[in-house]
């Protein structure tokens, strides 16, 4: 069913006012030789019941964390969401709704925004935030894109401890761009303030640096954007995880000047990736610089609070070619399902979301490097994360672990991971969903490997 | 966790809305989360901690996250409210211009949200996710077939991001055949802003092409190829049908014109709407062309995005397409290849706008091909039938039936008639709102535009009744003109101060 309302008697009438005599001649200005005259080669159409049908058909050939026990982090996260995020954020007034152009017809998506971006200023200890942009990756590069805007300088500094995506991503941005991308080695998984220091020259324009890392390390921050702010103009640029940050020192606490992450560990489901939500927060220099939405409180004309899009000349529908970035639909539905997230747990719920992260990890850590042939393999600090050397090669512990419906973690050597890690490494992901229980089972299998 | 009996008028809770009134516009305001904050209160909680606590070192404790505490009764009630204070494509008309928010069909949302899609890790191995390549691969081949092109990738999070996606293709394959040179990307005057921002983001300098009457001026363009030289173009950037809401006939002339400098056509397909299954960009000599599942397939604007926005390329650019591609092995199976030597690397994290895509998938699975085909039909119907009943009231530059000029999906309105009686644009888009009418959009292509598009979903009776209004509206200019300055008055708010908040801009909560 194509969902259209029309009936043939209202199409002649319709017709009819128009003054034309057939649904074809409304398409004369399609010029006969690039006509389309033969039927699409496509399935023909389904009724909703084979629809429902067919795709829980397709839904029930995959497995993954809703029948398996999830330890797979790598950038996206099997954490907690409450159900009545579902419910709220799939009103049809939020869904089907879209960008608020009219602040009058649209103030709930409007100061829902306005409080996602108080929020997610808060969450990085920085000044403001703005509406969403697509996802992570994406988001950590329009940071480096506007801090080389703002020093007019080409070197990017960037740890080689980014995950492997997001530096992926940042290396095609930067391409045909005046950008060089330099990565600063890591000493023991993490990167030295000595490193940042030793590679910054007059033209360096940012230092990049995601805590926890892509080991789940927590980075020396304060350390590393320390030795950057020894030299005038240099941005520090934090990627962090907004769990971490409801627990650890965060962005703004570290001297960042500028905050990009992935928000996905905020009530967003895992869904094989996609859409997520990137999250960029800054200090108020950059207010004019930062690419995407931003919501500004106001009034209307009797004086009460409004809120509508502002300091719209940053933005591609008016700069054009000089616009601070192309995006124009962002990722709207995933930062209301954020702050509304970030308002159910609140305050407290969400650290104690991110205590018991780091509990657990440390808990499954000890349990596993207590097996012979294991062992951590770095020895700083990480938060709900961590990377293993396994007696044997992971692939042969993954598969054991996937016939007792356990997703063992992620394989740092293997092509997803950008081939970072050697094959006895295996990175391991706990959040608060996991019991227990659930991680001493994965000791099980993890055991009948050990020497 | 506590929750307080209260009285409900309505659907306000009393105690949760402020209680000063006004005298006009009746409506009380929506304090902001962190006004409702209760030190204490919690809205779920989680279980007790089951392990030992381990050694966290104070140094990296950082200060507590100023989060509101509100308790779950007062979290549902808050973010109802702000619903209420919404138009949405459920509750309104929705004419938005370029944007087709026609209906979003539920089976999509409820497709997206089951668990063996919705629970999927991205890192997991093929193997372990059959069900979800193949929806992937069927959607791309679905998408191959309705561009009329060779090879789609499924990455890009965005119209804009595929527009970016495509521009890097086209300069990665100029590379390689040895042409960098090629920087030049050639965009009308009338295009969306993401086209030239897209281009600025690739290092290629967007120059500006004319259009008359609506239409690319094909000499302007012929002569900007010879200013510049024809080496140096890239491409040409069109939307087709155009901005104006016109099919551009000469879009195999504009190729040609293209093809004979060495260049390539990019078409921005957010107007695909108006030629499903009647032409195909493929015919008409794109090269490279996005998609906007959020536009053309019916994934919902969800109050800004999420969209997704494939791109279909022909043979000779498929090589530099993003990595990883979604592949059916010849045992029938599915995998993502990610040997693609010539590719220009990713353009985001992970794979795609997955959820997004199960959506797009279901929609084109619903209608079928004859389906698509009547989706293009009664959205060009539509417009034409607005276009017609309001054409006498509200000018329209480019339409006239008597002549055979008819729009596609959408068409612009310069109701000068209208303005030259004391009222300005945004005076008529703001009495719309007043009407439960989302205004269309404005000031684009044209200075003082309207741009309707109606969709293909919207029954004969609303078309109607958007008539009504519109020319309701235009008796009450013709009586009162300076009424129309207080519009809305039956809004949420009354006319918000833009000019304020972006002189002194509020982009966060400090009470
Ligand atoms: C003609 C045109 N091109 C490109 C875009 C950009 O697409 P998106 O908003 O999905 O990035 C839009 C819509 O917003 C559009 O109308």
């Amino acid at each position: 069913m194509d969902y259209t309302q029309i009936t043939p008697h209202e199409q002649s009438a319709m017709l009819e006012a128009i003054g034309a005599e057939s649904i074809e001649q409304l398409f004369n200005a399609i010029p006969q030789q690039i006509r389309f005259n033969d039927t699409l080669d496509l399935p023909p159409a389904m009724s909703e019941l084979q629809l429902k049908r067919e795709l829980a058909e397709m839904a029930a050939h995959n497995h993954g964390p809703h029948d398996m026990v999830c330890f797979m982090g790598g950038g996206a996260y099997d954490h907690f969401c409450p159900v009545l995020i579902d419910q709220l954020a799939g009103r049809g007034e939020f869904l089907t709704a879209y960008t608020p152009y009219q602040a009058e017809a649209s103030q709930g998506s409007l100061q829902a925004f306005f409080e996602f971006q108080t929020q997610v200023a808060r969450l990085t200890g920085l000044d403001i935030a703005n509406a969403s942009l697509y996802e992570g990756a994406t988001a950590v590069a329009e940071a480096v894109l506007m801090a080389l805007q703002h020093c007019g300088k080409r070197r990017v500094l960037v740890a080689s401890t980014l995950h492997p995506d997001y530096r992926a991503v940042l290396r095609t941005y930067l391409q045909d761009l005046p950008g060089d991308l330099v990565e600063l080695p890591a000493d023991g998984g993490r990167i030295a303030a000595q490193t940042v220091r030793r590679e910054l020259d007059d033209e360096a324009a940012c230092v990049v640096i995601q805590s926890p890392n892509v080991w789940g390390l927590i980075e020396d921050w304060d350390g590393c954007f320390g030795a950057a702010h020894e030299r005038d103009g240099v941005c520090a640029i934090a990627v962090f995880n907004p769990i971490a940050c409801a627990l650890l020192r965060k962005p703004g606490e570290c001297s960042a000047d500028i905050a990009a992450g992935e928000g996905q560990p905020l009530g967003v489901p895992l869904s094989l990736g996609g859409p997520y939500l990137g999250l960029l927060a800054a200090r108020n220099q950059f207010m004019r610089k930062i690419p995407g939405r931003l919501i500004g409180r106001t009034t209307d004309t009797e004086g009460r609070a409004a809120y509508c899009l502002t300091l719209q000349t940053r933005e591609q529908h008016i700069r054009g070619a000089k616009a601070t970035s192309n995006i124009c639909t962002n990722q709207g539905l995933l930062a209301l399902r954020a702050t509304m997230f970030m308002t159910a747990m609140g305050k407290h719920g969400l650290r104690e979301m991110a205590q018991q992260c780091y509990h657990k990890a440390h808990y499954l850590a000890q349990q596993i490097t207590a097996l012979d042939g294991y062992a951590l393999k770095f020895d700083g600090p990480f938060f709900c994360e961590f990377c293993i050397t396994c007696p044997k090669p992971v692939t042969q512990i993954i598969e054991a672990a996937k016939r007792r419906r356990i997703l063992a973690g992620i394989a740092p050597h293997g092509r997803r991971m950008g081939r970072i890690g050697d094959e006895n490494d295996l990175l391991i992901a706990v959040t608060e969903q996991r019991t227990k229980h659930e991680m001493d089972a994965l000791v099980e299998v993890l055991e009948e490997f050990a020497t | 966790m506590t929750s307080v009996m209260e009285t409900r008028p309505k659907t306000t809770r009393a105690g949760t809305r402020s209680i000063h009134r006004l005298a006009r516009g009746d409506r009380p305001v929506e304090p902001v989360i962190f006004e409702k904050s209760v030190p204490g209160q919690r809205a779920v909680d989680l279980p007790p901690l089951d392990v030992p606590r381990a050694d966290l070192p104070p140094e990296l404790i950082g200060a507590p996250v100023e989060l509101p505490e509100v308790g779950q009764h007062d979290v549902m009630t808050h973010y109802t409210h702000l619903s209420q204070r919404n138009f949405s494509v459920d509750g309104n008309f929705y004419p938005l211009g370029s944007c087709t928010m026609k209906h979003n069909p539920r089976i999509n949302e409820w497709a997206a949200a089951l668990d063996g899609f919705a629970q999927l890790h991205p890192l997991q191995d093929d193997e372990q996710i059959q069900g979800a390549l193949r929806l992937l691969y069927e959607t791309r081949c679905f998408l191959q077939e309705i561009a009329g092109l060779d090879e789609v990738s499924l990455q890009p999070a965005a119209g804009a991001h595929g527009e970016y996606t495509g521009l890097k293709v086209i300069r990665a394959y100029f590379k390689d055949i040895g042409q960098p040179q090629r920087h030049i990307v050639l965009v009308p005057d009338s295009a969306h802003g993401t086209n030239p921002a897209s281009c600025t983001m690739c290092a290629c300098h967007a120059v500006t092409v004319k259009t008359a009457h609506g239409y690319t001026d094909l000499d302007d363009l012929r002569r900007l190829v010879n200013e510049h030289g024809a080496n140096t173009i890239a491409a040409f950037m069109i939307t087709n049908p155009n901005t104006a809401g016109l099919f551009d006939a000469k879009i195999c002339e504009a190729a040609d014109i293209m093809h004979d400098a060495g260049a390539l056509l990019y078409l921005d397909g957010a107007n695909m709407n108006a030629i499903l299954g009647k032409t195909r960009p493929g015919e008409f000599g794109a090269d490279v062309m996005h998609f906007n599942t959020h536009k053309t397939f019916s994934t919902p604007h969800g109050c800004g995005g999420p969209g997704a926005g494939p791109i279909a390329v022909g043979e000779k650019l498929a090589p530099y397409l993003p990595a990883p591609q979604v592949m059916m092995a010849e045992d029938g199976s599915f995998y993502f290849d990610r040997d693609r030597p010539k590719s220009i690397g990713k353009v985001r994290s992970f794979t795609s706008q997955f959820g997004v895509l199960v959506r797009c998938w279901a929609y084109i699975a619903a209608c079928g091909p004859d389906g698509l085909r009547n989706v293009a039909e009664k959205a060009v119907l539509s417009a034409n039938y607005l276009a017609a009943r309001l054409c006498n009231v509200y000018e329209m530059p480019y339409f006239d039936p008597k002549k055979g000029r008819f729009c596609a999906h959408e068409f612009v309105t310069v109701p000068n008639r209208l303005l030259r009686k004391g009222v300005s644009l945004n005076d008529i888009a703001k009495r719309m709102i007043d009407y439960d009418i989302h205004p269309p959009t404005m000031h684009w292509p044209l200075r003082d535009c309207l741009m309707v598009e109606p969709t293909d979903t919207e029954s004969k009776r609303t078309l109607d009744h958007f008539v009504d209004v519109m020319l309701q509206i235009a008796q009450e200019i013709e009586r009162d003109p300076k009424s129309l300055a207080e519009a809305p008055t039956d809004a949420p708010i009354r006319r918000a101060d833009e000019v304020a908040a972006a002189r002194n801009p509020v982009l966060v909560w400090e009470g």
